[in-house]
């Protein structure tokens, strides 16, 4: 088993990846769906066509792909680290989201949109000084 | 109506998911070794316990129902109040994987709820 210092290096570098490729690959996807159409008047009888355009996108298929780096470091610190503290902790990944869709995609964000993110992070500030194993090994 | 319906299905079988997987992961036992090799090898044994094909399909129904509210809402507003997972996630890992959830985690998950409802009433 690893020291404590060692697991939480581990686990920092994790959680890294996971802020990073998790907002890029839903970045990417809203980017790309706002091309296929709003599925408020998606008609079922279109929906052969809706599945060709978002299996046709790059933006898409650049979003999965950024999102399975995601799933892929998420199911490795899963293995050590408790769901609770790695769900929460990973939130910080939202303010990303926000910043890239203001920057990026140019979305208007009202300030009280803003301040709930940012109260969103301060929750993630409190889970994240929380230790992250819990139960034990089995 | 559509969208809060996509969204209901984005939190619950998001969470829902996460926990099964989570499960299959703790059954797989704690990864040491990041050698590309090694980690092909944990995903492949991962891949043999049910739990993680019922946390995949799980997993699944949330992304296209991500994909479609996507196509409505911003990607600003969409992932902000999929945080609403934080409190479902708190409470399955407690009831479901046997986590001890401290105070100061419930506080932070609390905190988490209030700035959902901020993004939320933000929006309008």
């Amino acid at each position: 088993m690893m020291s404590s210092s060692g697991l939480h290096l581990k686990t920092y570098c994790m959680l890294l990846i996971m802020v990073v490729f998790a907002p890029l690959g839903n970045v990417l996807l809203g980017r790309g769906m706002k091309n296929v159409g709003s599925a408020v008047t998606w008609a079922p009888s279109r929906l052969p066509h809706i599945i060709l355009l978002v299996f046709t996108s790059g933006y898409i298929w650049l979003g999965v792909a950024s999102l399975l780096t995601f799933f892929v470091a998420y199911m490795l610190i899963l293995s050590w680290a408790d769901f609770s503290y790695v769900q929460p902790a990973s939130s910080i990944a939202l303010l990303v989201v926000a910043l890239l869709g203001y920057f990026y995609l140019h979305e208007r964000i009202s300030p009280l949109h803003w301040v709930g993110i940012v109260v969103i992070c301060l929750g993630v500030f409190v889970v994240g000084n929380t230790p992250p194993r819990t139960t034990e090994v089995r | 109506m559509r969208e809060a319906l996509l969204l209901f299905f984005v939190v619950v079988s998001g969470t829902g998911g996460e926990i099964c997987v989570t499960r299959a992961m703790k059954r797989v036992g704690e990864v040491t070794d990041f050698r590309p090799l090694a980690v092909a090898r944990v995903i492949f044994r991962a891949m043999k316990v049910p739990w993680m094909w019922i946390g995949v399909a799980m997993m699944a129904l949330a992304f296209f129902s991500l994909l479609a509210v996507l196509s409505i809402e911003n990607v600003s507003f969409v992932v902000p109040v999929t945080a609403l997972n934080y409190a479902a996630g708190a409470l399955g890992g407690k009831f479901f994987l046997g986590e001890r959830v401290t105070r100061r985690r419930w506080a932070g998950v609390l905190i988490v709820c209030v700035g959902v409802t901020l993004v939320w009433l933000g929006k309008r």
